[in-house]
């Protein structure tokens, strides 16, 4: 039995590691085919010297900075406030919009959108596009960092606040510092969601904000082209390393 | 005002103006007129939700649901093994944890192309099969409703492993042990014993699992190949190429109503449980 369950679980490994690993494997192959012929960096020089795909990646690294940033400070504020006084519409409505299916939010955003142009007169861009990547990773960052307040004393606020600070004052040097892991591990959490995302985005993007989920869609799409073999390979290294720091953070 | 209040602020104008509004404007829409160039027109219609009823898109919505339950039965039965192993390996558990967890945090659209990258025609399977004699022709292993599964299994197992996990580790060990002394076989153990005790945590693994699986819509659109249509590509499509919003919107409310159906029962019943 126990010997079973082993194998069992190389072979459940090797099935979550696998098509990720030969993916990486293959962008470093010198031919377009996949058969292996040898080492060859082409597909990621390839990569860096094709405009569409390096524009849309600064793209979505403005976008996924904007959204962080915004929604991490907004999140926390929220978590914090919710962690002193609990409101259960808020609540509820932060879990639903974790479970609304991506297209949903996607198209109710992209109405929305439309809605307001009827009396502005806006299109579809890159702001409308940081403006879906907040709605959508808020939730994100109010559960990391509502987890990390369950483990502070209440107490301790008192404290600064026995001691003569102001409520502000007890937010900024006590609670800020004591929360600072939770709050980068949900930055980094909402920066990978935020690069990543294709289903809102492609749905709210206007004509000029491409992003590099996108793109790499599009090729998809096209059929091989190994260059996505090399942007994959180099999103899932970064995206890991990323993902290594949060676990890192939320063990603090 | 109060610091509390300030920090309220603007999740209370998130929830307003970034989640409920766009929902409200969806379900307003539903009730309206297509118009000539999409968009919507007046007059207020039910039209969009007597469409529903045609078996047509019945039928959409009833493959969906077949296609999640049939996703989150695979992904509880290569789950569950899994979650035991972890939880009885004498160490290095958090390793374990973190190699179920890695991939899932890496690209979800990385991830799917990875599967048409070793599924396709020309891919790396079909390749490797051809090479070694073993077939003649590529197999049609990509664009069907088998592809579309395993990229459903692959992309909400860990959702499955990790609540099962948790049930399992925080089982008394001496209970599969009496199990044993009483005359019990390995096997007997798992399903008599620990399948039923792990049932919590098998609960929150489906509903984690099914209700992103009901609303998939990349996996079903890349891996599908635009044959097998869940209810995520009909929204989709009636909001792009069909330029039907009002159908579009209708579709989504209907499908808004099952998730919240769905997580609204699984709530109760965890409420329940702590009473």
């Amino acid at each position: 039995m126990k010997r079973w369950l082993a194998a069992y679980a190389v072979a459940f490994f090797a099935f979550l590691h696998l098509p990720l690993l030969t993916l990486a494997i293959f962008s470093f192959n010198s031919s377009r085919f996949t058969v292996w012929q040898h080492f060859s960096l082409t597909w990621y020089r390839a990569m860096f010297h094709d405009p569409q795909l390096v524009d849309a990646a600064w793209n979505s690294i403005v976008i996924a900075l904007l959204a962080t940033v915004i929604s991490t400070v907004l999140g926390t504020f929220c978590a914090y406030a919710l962690w002193k006084k609990n409101s259960r519409l808020l609540t509820g409505s932060l879990y639903l919009s974790l479970v609304t299916p991506e297209i949903v939010t996607g198209v109710s955003l992209l109405a929305l959108f439309q809605w307001t142009f009827r009396w502005m007169h806006w299109h579809l861009g890159l702001y409308t596009v940081v403006l879906a990547h907040i709605a959508f990773s808020l939730a994100y960052v109010v559960i990391v960092v509502s987890a990390r307040l369950r483990t502070v004393a209440p107490s301790l606020e008192e404290a600064a606040m026995d001691l003569g600070a102001s409520e502000w004052q007890a937010f900024f040097y006590v609670m800020l510092p004591t929360l600072a892991p939770g709050i980068i591990a949900a930055a980094l959490l909402v920066l990978t969601i935020s690069f990543d995302d294709y289903v809102i985005t492609s749905m709210v993007a206007g004509v000029n904000s491409e992003t590099l989920p996108m793109v790499i869609y599009a090729m998809a799409r096209r059929g091989a082209s190994p260059v996505i073999n090399a942007i994959s390979a180099l999103v899932t290294v970064v995206f890991g390393a990323v993902i290594l720091m949060f676990e890192r953070m939320r063990a603090i | 005002m109060k610091l509390r209040s300030w920090f309220l602020l603007p999740a209370w104008l998130w929830m307003a103006l970034l989640f409920a509004a766009p929902f409200l404007i969806i379900m307003a829409y539903s009730f309206l007129t297509r118009g000539v160039y999409g968009g919507v027109e007046h007059p207020w219609t039910a039209e969009s939700y007597q469409r529903l009823v045609d078996p047509l898109y019945l039928e959409v919505f009833l493959r969906s649901f077949v296609m999640a339950v049939v996703a989150t039965v695979l992904c509880l039965l290569f789950a569950f093994p899994a979650a035991l192993f972890i939880a009885r390996a004498p160490r290095h558990k958090n390793l374990y944890l973190q190699l179920v967890i890695l991939p899932f945090w890496t690209s979800f659209l990385v991830r799917t192309y990875a599967w048409m990258f070793l599924l396709r025609d020309t891919g790396l399977i079909n390749t490797a099969l051809l090479k070694i004699g073993l077939i003649h022709a590529p197999l049609p292993l990509l664009y069907n409703d088998g592809a579309v599964l395993l990229g459903l299994v692959y992309g909400y197992l860990p959702f499955m492993v990790l609540p099962i996990y948790a049930t399992l580790e925080r089982l008394d060990p001496s209970l599969p042990e009496a199990a044993a002394d009483l005359g019990a076989r390995p096997l007997t153990t798992v399903f008599t014993v620990l399948v039923p005790l792990s049932r919590p945590g098998i609960i929150a693994g489906a509903v984690l699992v099914f209700i992103p699986c009901l609303g998939a819509y990349l996996t079903p659109d890349l891996l599908g190949g635009g044959r097998t249509v869940m209810v995520g590509n009909l929204v989709e499509n009636q909001f792009t190429n069909a330029r039907d919003w009002p159908f579009g919107s209708a579709v989504s409310i209907l499908l808004m109503a099952l998730v919240t159906l769905m997580l609204w029962l699984f709530l109760r019943r965890q409420s329940e449980q702590l009473v």
